[in-house]
């Protein structure tokens, strides 16, 4: 890469104040709560309490981890053997709708399939047998957890599949390579790179997760730190003991992630062409016919619970629904939050990137240089960590002052949300940012591009579909968001999952599905947003 | 790339315009749970026909639950803009007057009447409902009698109950097998145990499952089924009565020290227990009235189970224990 | 029966483009195709290689028919103008490949390999990565995994094109005597009238679809004026 002093520094000066403004907005609230004079003391926290539900996080985290990665792997490689197929735009598509569901609204549309009168134990019954199969448990749990995560490691998997040199399908092929060769010399290399990022995403978000655990858990023994978090805030409201809780949930998990980033990965220094992948391996009958059962099978996992929720929703009044003052103010809200959210993590990450991509660029990497570009790394990755009613309860003390907090709270949940979504969010620029920047380095510098000029006639057209991809990723993401609004809730401030919540805690369930099922359909218009225009790769 | 990042944050900014502040002269601002003032609560009513007679603004601030809002009022402390918290419950009480945050109503409670004898000078109470054990009549013919035979019962037929560490019926149930085995409960809790289907992280989660047809019982309130038979006109879902007695959840209000107009407030606490108010509640917040109505109850309330024993632990022992009872609980829930 | 390769009224449609190639090319001999950009010169060498296939007609290499044949059950070699190595692997590796492609490897076939790279003037960087060579050595190490395959025919889809001029004439002439050893068919597609001269035998000019004309180089030079041909 090719920079001006004034334009590393420009970067530079972009990314400090991003990992700043995340620090410091992080760090006030744990501070403020930390200096909140309480009356409890975190004298319990070590208790065997402590240590049976950390045991619990780890060994839950770890298995669902395992589990999503080890099957989205073959549906990745299917897919990317199979580049064109009527639907298979859709289906990439429905791989990103999981994401922005309500953990509760995808947990019941489990049940509708997976649990005791769900189909699957229906047509177990049809064919004789009487016992049904129990999901509660940490079979439930395994099973919402890779509901909602192998979708997302597809994904990623799949973008990092088709970055591949259209060439090297063709070598192979050329090579007489079987499968089993062309896995190990050209799709596991490829996949190795981005699985230990793709795995410590998912064990973050496995590790962190609350209403799954506990709908599907089937009982206190399936608790995790978040959980325990959240009473010690919400319940017992002892705010020594939520923080020191959330340390231990942030070392704990951190120290497992930054394991799986030891693991060595080569770096990427091939660049793609650009050239349409087709591909001539693997095309014997029996190659299809794997692929076609692999994709089938992923289809039904996430398609059938989606159906369940689907079908209960249509059996709301869908029209009375939308057309509701409320959800129209919850729907107003929402989207202007997850606008706000997505911007905002859209903005923080381009500014991280490339201040990344300045270090990696200087002639000689200082130290200090070398920590910044981790800390940078880290930051990014690791917010996701810091449980969001920390941050809410952390930002309400602080600005409590300062005025009606109600006023507040749309930006906080904004930023708390952009947070969230920062780590997903880098995993879709960062590539296509770095990719862009090999491309276009010399010959903007070159010819004396710098600034606004270079961004607008040279970044925005390439960098506008992966950034409008992470956009919708961080949107929906925003959109099925419910932690971070419980603790400000006020009239003025009600979203979409509040509503479903809300309508749900009135008995409506019906009108509770008809919401569910009008946020699925918001986040499929997203993805298909953020995928418009997509054939060739960057789908993540 | 700063000059998009600022573009960016000012197009965010300006997303939020329409979030803007609303100023009254005579304002009484009420801190309570979501549910209560959704447009099928009993929050608009209320305040519709309040403000007819106070020519004052009643403004809702709905927080999750009852537990959010004491702990929302214990991050505000003295400053909390709160002239009203109403949504407390029974076992909540002992904590909210630890934090000296409210005053004594001065509310004329003399026609309130509540099971279990509650009473107090600073939480008025505006509704109750007994936690009842719902069942669907369609898959379980002979529902349990008493707790006894909930606890005893076949393991086969699940029941799911909500979680006393982040839910108040969890609580609930904690407390009423306290109530009705003593230092017996943790033996109980064990054999319960099987029976669990799966325990929610709130009364949502728990009733969704139950009405998803996933599980035949829930832990719920003996009011629920008539949810069921006015809006929806089926006597599907009914509460089993358990001859031991019910274990009670009185709703209560109270007036904060800093209240801005104490006597708009205490205007508002009895107009809550107003024949007026009260004929509002059941219907909407689906609990019983504490107190006269000016219309009968609809006929679905005539229908539901009527506990013969009201059950009620003190507010301060439930203070003192509920922690120690909680990880009672833990244990043997955890145990395999 | 033709040694070389015989494309048959071979017919072909891309999106709105049809082509129809009717030519036998030579045995042991280095044919060049020629031509303006978007004429089809990639696509014939695809349908050749078997990354395309025709809607009717036959291809026939070495003697047998190919038409229907999958990519790797063809006797082909094949060198691109970029990405030939896996950047992940070494060249040792990307080399051996050609023997095994599931590196199966005898200690003979590890002496063929070491001794292909001699022959290409990478003895010792075997171990090396591809990332760490210039690009004349990449195009080296594929011609050293051609070399290896031993099959009867050589495609090569502008393999010099983004090398600068001097690497060129010497990647010419290691393509010149490889070809001289192994007397193997070479086709190769360029834009380069200077590089027809150094290495072709014969030169195939396609022209919309079709073959224009089929010469001698000595042919091709006499005929076509200076600056309109190939370009």
């Amino acid at each position: 890469m090719v920079q001006t002093i004034a334009e590393r520094r420009r970067s530079l000066g972009a990314g400090i104040a991003a990992l700043l403004a995340v620090a410091l907005f992080v760090g006030t609230a744990v501070a403020t709560l930390l200096l909140w004079d309480g009356d409890q003391s975190a004298s319990r926290l070590f208790s065997a309490y402590t240590w049976r539900i950390l045991q619990f996080t780890l060994w839950q985290a770890t298995l669902s981890t395992l589990l999503s990665v080890l099957f989205a792997i073959p549906v990745a490689l299917s897919l990317t053997r199979r580049p064109e197929f009527p639907g298979r735009v859709w289906i990439v598509r429905l791989m990103a709708l999981p994401m922005g569901l309500p953990a509760l609204v995808g947990a019941l549309g489990l049940v509708g399939i997976w649990g005791r009168q769900g189909i699957v134990n229906g047509g177990l019954a049809a064919i004789g047998l009487e016992q049904p199969v129990s999901i509660y448990g940490l079979t439930g749990i395994l099973l919402a957890h890779t509901f909602f995560n192998i979708p997302l490691a597809v994904r990623l998997l799949l973008a990092a599949l088709e970055r591949q040199p259209a060439e090297y399908w063709l070598l192979s092929a050329g090579l007489g390579m079987r499968p089993l060769s062309v896995f190990r010399f050209v799709e596991w290399p490829a996949l190795r790179r981005v699985i230990p990022g793709v795995a410590g995403l998912i064990f973050m978000l496995c590790a962190t997760s609350f209403t799954l655990v506990l709908v599907l858990g089937g009982g206190p023994a399936a608790t995790t730190l978040e959980v325990a978090i959240y009473q010690a805030l919400r319940f017992d409201f002892d705010p020594p003991r939520a923080i020191a809780l959330a340390f231990l949930q942030i070392a704990l998990t951190g120290a497992i992630i930054g394991l799986i980033a030891l693991l060595p990965a080569a770096t990427d220094t091939v660049r793609a062409a650009g050239r349409k992948i087709r591909r001539f391996d693997g095309q014997t009958a029996n190659t299809r016919l794997w692929d076609a059962a692999i994709v089938a099978a992923a289809v039904f996992f996430i398609a059938a619970p989606l159906a369940s929720v689907l079908a209960a929703g249509l059996r709301a009044d869908l029209v009375k629904l939308v057309t509701g003052s409320l959800f129209l103010r919850a729907a107003a809200t929402s989207l202007s939050i997850a606008i706000a959210a997505g911007m905002i993590a859209v903005s923080a990450s381009l500014a991280i990137v490339s201040a990344r991509q300045a270090i990696a660029a200087l002639p000689a990497r200082s130290r200090p240089m070398r920590l910044l570009s981790t800390s940078l790394a880290g930051t990014s990755s690791l917010v996701l960590l810091v449980p969001p009613v920390v941050l809410g309860t952390g930002w309400f003390l602080v600005l409590r002052p300062f005025g009606d907090v109600g006023l507040f709270a749309p930006y906080l949940v904004a930023l708390i949300n952009a947070l969230m979504a920062l780590p997903f969010v880098m995993r879709v620029l960062e590539p296509a940012l770095d990719e862009h920047t090999r491309q276009i380095s010399r010959l903007a510098a070159s010819l004396g591009m710098t600034g606004w000029p270079k961004w607008r006639l040279v970044d925005l057209p390439v960098l506008l579909r992966p950034m409008l991809t992470a956009l919708s990723f961080a949107m929906a993401l925003s959109l099925g968001d419910l932690g971070a609004v419980a603790l400000f809730g006020s009239s003025d401030l009600i979203t979409l999952p509040w509503l479903v919540y809300s309508t749900l805690s009135s008995y409506r369930t019906n009108d509770a599905d008809g919401l569910a099922l009008i946020l699925g359909f918001v986040c499929l218009a997203l993805t298909i947003l953020g995928t418009a225009g997509d054939k060739e790769n960057e789908n993540a | 790339m700063r000059g998009i990042s600022t573009f960016l944050l000012a197009a965010a900014a300006a997303a939020f315009a329409p979030f803007a502040a609303e100023a009254q002269d005579k304002t009484l601002t009420v801190y309570t749970y979501e549910s209560f003032i959704s447009d099928w609560g009993p929050g608009p009513k209320i305040k519709a026909e309040f403000e007819k007679t106070c020519a004052c603004t009643v403004n809702f601030v709905g927080v999750a639950d009852g537990v959010a809002l004491l702990t929302r009022l214990k991050l505000e402390g003295a400053g909390t803009k709160a002239d009203i918290a109403l949504g407390l419950d029974t076992s909540l009480i002992s904590e909210a007057k630890a934090t000296g945050l409210f005053q004594h109503a001065g509310v004329d409670t003399g026609m309130v009447e509540v099971p279990g004898g509650y009473s107090d000078d600073t939480f008025i109470p505006y509704d109750y409902g007994h936690f009842a054990v719902v069942y669907d009549t369609e898959t379980i013919k002979n529902p349990p009698k008493s707790l006894k035979d909930l606890v005893e019962g076949d393991a086969s037929q699940k029941i799911v109950i909500e979680d006393p560490r982040t839910s108040t019926p969890g609580l609930g149930l904690l407390l009423w097998m306290k109530s009705v085995y003593g230092d017996k409960a943790p033996e109980a809790w064990s054999k319960l145990k099987d029976r669990v289907l799966t325990v929610t992280p709130g009364w949502s989660e728990a009733y969704g499952l139950f009405t998803k047809g996933e599980v035949p019982m829930v832990l719920s309130y003996t009011t629920s089924p008539a949810y069921h038979m006015v809006e929806e006109k089926s006597d599907r879902y009914q509460a089993a009565s358990f001859s031991e007695g019910h274990y009670v959840q009185i709703e209560v209000a109270g007036i904060l020290k800093d209240a801005r107009d104490p006597d708009l407030a205490k205007s508002f606490l009895t107009f809550l227990i107003s024949p007026q108010a009260q004929d509002i509640i059941p219907t909407t917040n689906w609990m019983m009235p504490v107190a006269a109505t000016t219309n009968p109850l609809p006929d679905a309330f005539g229908k539901l189970i009527q506990p013969k024993k009201t059950l009620l632990l003190g507010s301060d022992e439930v203070a003192k224990n509920r922690q120690a009872w909680i990880d009672e609980w833990l244990t043997a829930m955890s145990r395999n | 029966m033709h040694d070389g390769i015989v494309l048959d009224q071979v017919e072909l449609t891309l999106g709105t483009a049809g082509f129809l190639f009717d030519c036998g090319i030579e045995s042991g001999a280095i044919t060049a195709i020629a031509g303006p950009s978007g004429a089809g010169k990639s696509t014939l060498l695809n349908l050749i290689a078997g990354f395309e296939q025709p809607r009717s007609g036959r291809l026939v290499i070495a003697g047998s028919e190919h038409t229907r044949r999958h990519p790797a059950e063809r006797p082909i070699s094949l060198v691109f103008q970029d990405h030939n190595l896996f950047a992940h692997l070494d060249i040792f590796t990307n080399v051996a490949l050609g023997v095994s492609p599931s590196m199966r490897l005898t200690a003979a076939d590890r002496a063929n390999v070491d001794d292909a790279l001699t022959r290409v003037g990478l003895g010792g960087f075997g171990r090396r990565m591809p990332g760490s060579l210039s690009g004349g050595e990449r195009q080296r190490a594929a011609f050293a995994r051609a070399l290896v395959r031993r099959r009867p025919v050589l495609l090569l889809d502008e393999p010099f094109a983004s090398l600068d001029p001097d690497l060129r004439v010497q990647m010419a002439k290691l393509l010149v005597d490889l070809h001289q050893e192994t007397g193997n068919t070479v086709v190769i597609v360029t834009h380069d009238r200077d590089e027809i001269r150094r290495v072709a035998d014969r030169v195939l000019v396609v022209e919309q679809g079709r073959i224009a004309r089929h010469l001698r180089k000595a042919e091709f030079f006499d005929r076509t004026e200076p600056s309109a041909a190939g370009m």
